[in-house]
């Protein structure tokens, strides 16, 4: 095997790169710029159980090196999703994280049920961190004792290992995490979004129309840093890390704090070819580190 | 199909009041088509962040040159109006579906109505209608006559009349104005502008064949990312486009204005 492949709970991947949730789609407009066959695994747009239509516009502000987004999970709904952009998706040789959303507990398990039984989904991703609806979302990944019930619920009816994807929007992320961990979590991706809100310079009123949105790109990763490195320490399942990565070295700095895998999110908006590029980028980071094959740095900060 | 490519610097200049032209010459030339658009990064830092969609103004595939007309008006287009001949621009394109040119038959007339910024996808359009054996007739509205431009290009290619808001160029008004003491004879209009010149274009010619070009805040400008969503008129299952990749060319009536 090459030296960027590894395993991880559902997921054997031929390198530690993915796509984040809610900057790929379904994958269907990258499948028309590159083979996604290379990718490591692919993190599908959040899923619910019936068709969003999302936010009013305009969802999306530019910030000092980031983005502000507010889209407000539309998608398909469950139906369509399983009759449509998972078959689509089969046709290419690459590990699915089906990223699970929704109002109530039941909402969750409905999809996560469901979902987990299209042949090429590997993996769920609990979204208990979305910023950008009303209800749900957030509110289960802000409480530990609401976040570690949402596991219990979700694992019972999974046929995957199960991912929880934790926010930054608490004041202590180790607490939630060693929450869903107890829960019978199988791993932890982080982070989503920071929520954050920028004024228009004439009338001085919010830009998106949401109010707040969630900010990411390369401005929010030493704050993904951090809490990957903090989390790291304190629960013994993998973490998928994310924030603000652009390129092979952000791979290595987020594997070295405790990640095992990386997902590219914002960067997908700015450069579609991104995470091919990475993918070739990082066996010359390697060499330079002097490092045979690359799960080989997880952790490393912490030796 | 959509690609990435390092573009050259070949012309920029200031066409009119924080109006630029700038063309530059590559491959992705071959594939543009009136009415698409391109996503440039005007820096190779992190900052700005996100590409600045904007509309191809004209083609010239022997050259392999396009020119693209923008306003220079915030952070990313100021930066990318200090471009020099010989920079490089890193852009993404041509992306959107554009103009469908064969709406009208030959020897047939085509009205392009356009407002402020949103006049130069119609310059190509104009070009390839005439190529075409189509008469065009060009009605555009600007804010003042300092920001107007390309007044001795469109003249060559059909009759062009102008409307500002302030009356300092051509009629003073909107371009409805301006539509209603010329009452052109056509078969299909083509528009880019503002949403409320669109809006009120649909109400002025119901029974027209028409087509209509949107601007929305974007982020990734290939359909993935959700940011540009317009509603339809259509309230059945998937009731919203997107403007990026399913525009930004719409036949009237699509998007529900």
């Amino acid at each position: 095997m090459s030296r960027l492949s590894l395993h991880l709970p559902g997921l054997d991947v031929k390198n530690p790169i993915m796509p984040a949730s809610g900057c790929f789609g379904f994958g269907k407009e990258f499948s028309n710029l590159y083979d996604l066959s290379k990718l490591g695994a692919i993190m599908i747009k959040a899923t619910t159980v019936e068709t969003r239509i999302g936010n009013p516009t305009p969802r999306v502000a530019e910030t000092a090196a980031g983005m502000l987004n507010a889209i407000g999970l539309q998608n398909p709904g469950l139906e369509q999703v399983m009759k449509n952009e998972l078959p689509y998706l089969e046709r290419f040789d690459v590990p699915i994280i089906a990223n699970v959303a929704g109002t109530t507990t039941e909402d969750y398990v409905e999809v996560a049920k469901e979902i987990s039984t299209a042949p090429n989904v590997k993996a769920l991703e609990l979204n208990i961190s979305c910023p950008n609806v009303k209800h749900g979302g957030i509110t289960f990944g802000t409480d530990p004792v609401i976040a570690r019930e949402l596991v219990e619920a979700v694992k019972k009816v999974s046929e995957v290992p199960v991912y929880v994807k934790l926010s930054p929007n608490v004041t202590d992320i180790v607490e939630i995490a060693k929450a869903v961990e107890a829960g019978g979590a199988d791993g932890i991706t982080m982070i989503n979004t920071l929520v954050g809100m920028r004024l228009d310079e004439r009338t001085g009123k919010p830009v998106i129309a949401n109010g707040t949105g969630g900010l990411s790109g390369p401005a929010v990763k030493p704050v993904a840093i951090r809490m990957v490195y903090e989390v790291y320490k304190a629960v013994n399942i993998p973490i998928i890390g994310m924030g603000g990565v652009t390129n092979a070295q952000d791979v290595i700095d987020f594997m070295s704090a405790g990640a095992s895998a990386v997902a590219v999110g914002t960067a997908n908006f700015v450069d579609p070819f991104v995470c091919p590029k990475i993918i070739e980028e990082l066996p010359g980071k390697l060499e330079e580190l002097g490092v045979k094959r690359l799960k080989e740095i997880i952790g490393r900060s912490h030796l | 199909m959509i690609q990435q490519e390092r573009m050259i610097v070949v012309r920029q200049s200031e066409i009119a009041h924080h109006i630029f032209e700038l063309t530059l010459q590559g491959q992705i030339v071959q594939d543009m088509n009136p009415g698409q658009f391109v996503h440039i990064r005007v820096s190779d830092s992190f900052e700005p962040l996100l590409r600045r969609p904007i509309s191809i103004a004209n083609i010239n595939k022997e050259a392999n040159e396009a020119t693209v007309i923008y306003r220079a008006e915030g952070r990313g287009t100021s930066i990318l109006s200090q471009k020099q001949v010989g920079d490089e621009v890193d852009v993404l394109g041509p992306l959107g579906n554009g103009f469908p040119v064969d709406a009208v038959r030959e020897g047939g007339t085509a009205l392009l109505v356009g407002g402020g910024i949103g006049v130069p996808p119609l310059y190509e359009l104009s070009h390839q209608l005439n190529a075409r054996g189509i008469r065009t007739i060009h009605v555009f509205g600007f804010a003042t006559e300092q920001v107007c431009f390309y007044e001795d290009q469109f003249t060559t290619l059909g009759d062009t009349h102008f409307v500002t808001v302030d009356g300092s160029k051509g009629t003073k008004g909107f371009v409805t104005d301006l539509l209603e003491e010329l009452k052109p004879e056509f078969d299909v209009f083509y528009a880019c502008g503002p949403l409320p010149m669109l809006r009120a274009l649909e109400g002025f010619y119901p029974e027209k064949q028409g087509y209509l070009s949107f601007e929305e805040r974007m982020g990734c400008g290939i359909g993935a990312c959700f940011a540009c969503i317009c509603q339809t008129t259509d309230q059945s299952d998937k009731n919203y486009v997107k403007v990026c990749s399913d525009g930004p060319v719409f036949p009237k009536g699509v998007v529900d204005l």
